[in-house]
């Protein structure tokens, strides 16, 4: 099963990067989403699928699943949130003040 | 702490009075409290003479960093304490011409003194210590010094440019010299100079030899002005006279010579050492003089020479290591140039800081140093006149003055080189002295160049600036008369010096080639017969004089109307296509597109990445430990590739939303499956409200565009991004393999143990975020709540105006 998610999480990444390089704000916000997906399932990957019982002390298990990487997937999971957020008003601002979403369009500025 | 180290720190401490001094006791000339202190360091290190010449040495041990080997061990023997004589001495005679040089209500003296003494302090330091890496804190100390001091005048924009050049150059060699000194210590595992000595066979057998002596030497050249890095004293001349005679003639750029004798003991006795010093200082004093001959400043002809006579002190150094390779038996024949560089040394020093001193006085008095408009001042400055003809002439190399004696002694050492018989000198051998007989033939030409256009010839005051020039006041000529009082004593009873400060130091430079108890054969004298030295002299006053007759025939060519130095314009072509050349390095590189970016920066990765488990050859992937799929488990990750996949092809905004959102909730999902309930339940939260926030935005947003990309640059895209997603997969293996392999224990069994017992909680991950990693959480908190700020007011602020976001 680690495999199979080893190759599922490559393909997520290889689809984020191509989709960080085209020409449109949105498909880079998209990426970002993706991207903390890819990130948070290899977290969980790299430790090891379903060994054992989810990490709750009152199913009274033999073995858990490693809680670690959990809890540092939550917090990942919030503050990417915060991530996606702020670049997606940014990118309404940006649209809002440049009048376009274009990348190539909105390289370089006056102060350059 | 012993007296001898605060020898070295006393100058730092001074120099953090002197603001206040200035500020505080304005009525008095600042320079009068500077005064003090090299008088005093300088009877303070008088005191040394009888113990240095008895063949003793001090060394004081202080400890700094001894685990790195760092130590600040003062160190004095003879050449130590010739050196710490010069700094001193020429620093109190400096001193007491800068009272009456600069003018107390003009100037901003703090500066002035406080570079000074710090220059002072870090050269003493340099002189003084036995470890390496304080010698190259001090090193590079007076290398900042002195750009402060080339720059004192900071307002002219040549001064700048002097300043900046001379950093550059001495900063780079220093820096090189920093290289060397740490290969030496790979080689001889310390950093101690008597310790390297001690072990210089190994020194020698290693392959890091010649590496660590070049880097070395780069430090020495830079720092001594040696060809080609010379170009930086000749501007340094923009800084005020006192500097110039103090730093750059007497002192600070003689340490590259101080590092090149110390270290003789070292490197000395092999070919390359040998070849290198010896063709450089040639080389150097064949140049400098050449130039000299074409400058119209006369601060700009001392400059170059000084650069040739501290080529010509460089080559003797070179001739006299190769005591070291003989060892024994006729040692008078090699430790000739040694004796003649440091009697030339100590000569130089003295009529060069008479002559700058001189040239300050002119340049005071009249308001110029240009030798085309100066003439006639003989009758006009009496003293200086007679101060700058006794300094010249001992330059040129003329009895009875202490210049002809180094000079002929000069002659000796490279006649003596002809008779080595090692190094195939026998084939090339008879070029260095005729090398050094041409250059001494310019050298005596620009001496007489510069008397005769300065002080004879008629005196036209309409070509300077000034109404009246007469005499400098008294205090201003103290100082350059002790000196030219000294090429006189020094030229007439060379041997007060002989046994007292030249033969100690001559013991410093070669150590190890005398038995204890013995001395080396310092005999000076000004008559050896008809030698062939004499006969060089004749050759190179006559041929002087008869270039001197026909000058006029000169003074229109090409050669003699230019003045820049050839080297100049490869410094300053080569420092601006530097900056050009970084510049259009930025700008290739930098284009503001996301896109450029991403492919430089992932190219690396991939690159680096795959380089890396090819190297280590993918630990061990055949003994994964996997756990079986169930079938439906195929099911899910087919609709999520699917939905991940697609996402590139959609033109459509909602159905872009849309399909995100669905791999998000797969991912909600598959966190469900991998037995992790909180990941779900927060995934399927934040998820939903993602969507919401895109769905908010887009309706503000354009409609996607199908975006026509060139086939070319869609390949670069995928093989780029294909190539980064295999080495996550890859990437991912590699740890999950390793992990099962080392098989350590995992700190996650603390929290499954503990987090009953110790938070009272049954959900371990909760009991992790909220109880022992609490704190880590509330900071997470505490990003959100300012991502949420962030957020509303991008919303809601409205900028004015035409500003940019």
């Amino acid at each position: 099963m680690e495999l199979l998610m080893s190759i599922v999480i490559g393909i997520i990444f290889s689809v984020t990067i191509y989709l960080f390089m085209s020409k449109n704000l949105l498909r880079v916000v998209a990426a970002t989403l993706l991207l903390s997906h890819g990130v948070h399932l290899l977290l969980i990957t790299m430790s090891g699928l379903q060994r054992g019982a989810a990490p709750i002390l009152s199913f009274d298990a033999d073995a858990y699943t490693d809680p670690l990487p959990q809890a540092l997937v939550l917090t990942a999971i919030v503050i990417s949130f915060g991530v996606t957020a702020i670049l997606l008003v940014m990118s309404y601002r940006t649209y809002k003040v440049h009048k376009t979403d274009d990348l190539e369009e909105l390289r370089g500025s006056a102060d350059e | 702490m012993t007296l001898l180290h605060w020898a070295v720190l006393l100058p730092f401490i001074a120099a953090i009075l002197i603001p206040f001094l200035y500020k505080y006791l304005k009525r008095i000339h600042t320079g009068w409290f500077v005064l003090v202190l090299p008088l005093v360091l300088f009877v303070y290190f008088l005191s040394f003479i009888p113990k240095t010449s008895s063949g003793e040495v001090i060394l004081n041990n202080l400890n700094w960093v001894p685990s790195l080997g760092i130590n600040f061990n003062v160190y004095l023997d003879g050449l130590s304490l010739l050196f710490a004589l010069l700094i001193t001495g020429i620093g109190s005679l400096v001193v007491l011409y800068s009272i009456y040089y600069l003018s107390k209500h003009k100037e901003k003296l703090n500066n002035f003194y406080v570079y000074l003494l710090m220059f002072m302090g870090a050269m003493l330091g340099v002189v003084l210590s036995d470890n390496l890496i304080v010698i190259y804190v001090f090193w590079e100390l007076t290398s900042i010094a002195s750009s402060l001091l080339i720059s004192y005048w900071y307002t002219r924009e040549k001064s700048v440019y002097g300043a900046l050049k001379s950093m550059y150059i001495t900063v780079f060699g220093g820096l090189s010299m920093l290289g060397g000194f740490s290969l030496l210590y790979v080689i001889a595992g310390t950093f101690s100079i008597r310790e390297l000595i001690a072990n210089a066979d190994l020194v020698m057998a290693s392959s890091l030899f010649i590496p660590a002596m070049i880097l070395v030497l780069l430090g020495a050249f830079t720092k001594s002005a040696q060809f080609p890095f010379h170009i930086w004293l000749p501007d340094a001349m923009e800084a005020p006279t006192p500097v110039s005679a103090y730093l750059h003639s007497a002192t600070m750029v003689k340490a590259g010579i101080y590092l090149v004798a110390r270290l003789t003991g070292v490197f000395g006795g092999s070919p390359e050492w040998f070849w290198i010093i010896t063709i450089a200082g040639l080389v150097t004093l064949t140049w400098g003089s050449i130039s000299a001959v074409r400058q119209k400043d006369l601060k700009g002809i001392l400059a170059y020479s000084t650069v040739s006579q501290l080529g010509l002190i460089m080559s003797l150094l070179g001739a006299g290591s190769a005591a070291f390779y003989f060892q024994d038996g006729d040692n008078a024949l090699y430790m000739t140039a040694i004796l003649a560089a440091v009697f030339h040394l100590i000569n130089h020093a003295t009529f060069k800081g008479s002559l700058f001193m001189a040239a300050g006085i002119i340049d005071h008095e009249t308001g110029t140093r240009d030798i085309r408009k100066l003439g006639g001042l003989m009758t006009v400055l009496p003293v200086t006149a007679t101060i700058s003809l006794i300094g010249l002439a001992s330059m040129a190399g003329l009895p009875p003055f202490n210049g002809f004696l180094s000079k002929e002694l000069f002659f000796t050492g490279m006649l003596n080189v002809t008779e080595y018989g090692i190094f195939n000198l026998e084939t090339f051998g008879f070029i260095i002295p005729v090398i050094a007989w041409i250059a001494s033939v310019f050298t005596f030409l620009y001496c007489i160049l510069m008397f005769s256009k300065t002080f004879m010839g008629k005196f036209d005051i309409s070509k300077l600036k000034v109404k009246h020039v007469h005499e400098a006041p008294v205090g201003m000529l103290i100082s350059p008369v002790i000196l030219a009082a000294l090429v006189i004593l020094f030229g007439l009873f060379p041997n007060l010096l002989a046994y007292s400060l030249i033969e100690p130091a001559m013991a410093a430079i070669a150590p190890g080639i005398l038995s204890p108890g013995e001395f080396f054969d310092v005999h000076i004298s000004h008559w050896h017969g008809f030698s062939p030295e004499l006969w060089m002299t004749f050759g190179v006053v006559i041929l002087g004089i008869l270039l001197f007759m026909t000058f006029k025939k000169w003074e229109n060519t090409a050669f003699y109307r230019g003045e820049q130095d050839l080297f100049n314009y490869a410094y300053d072509y080569g420092f601006d296509g530097f900056i050009k050349g970084s510049q259009w390095l930025t700008r290739i590189q930098m284009t503001g597109r996301l896109r450029d970016y991403f492919i430089y920066m992932n190219t690396f990765i991939i690159l680096i990445m795959a380089y890396t488990m090819y190297r280590y050859s993918l630990p061990a992937i055949q003994s994964l430990d996997l756990s079986p799929i169930p079938v439906y488990f195929w099911l899910v990750i087919l609709v999520f590739v699917c939905s991940i996949v697609i996402i590139p092809f959609i033109n459509n905004r909602v159905a872009l939303i849309i399909t995100t959102g669905v791999s998000g909730f797969i991912v909600a999902l598959l966190f469900v499956l991998f037995r992790a309930p909180d990941l779900a339940l927060t995934q399927l939260l934040i998820e939903s409200v993602s969507v919401i926030l895109f769905m908010l935005v887009f309706y503000h947003l354009p409609k996607l565009k199908k975006v026509k990309t060139p086939p070319k640059m869609k390949a670069v895209k995928l093989i780029i991004s294909v190539g980064f997603g295999l080495m996550i997969t890859l990437g991912s293996l590699s740890v999950f393999s390793m992990g099962q392999e080392v098989n350590f224990d995992s700190i996650s069994e603390y929290y499954v143990e503990n987090s009953k017992e110790e938070a009272g909680g049954y959900n371990i991950v909760n009991v992790i975020l909220v109880d022992f990693r609490g704190l880590d959480t509330m900071l997470e908190i505490l990003v959100v709540s300012m991502a949420v700020l962030t957020v509303v007011s991008l919303i809601r602020l409205r900028f004015k105006g035409s500003e940019d976001i």
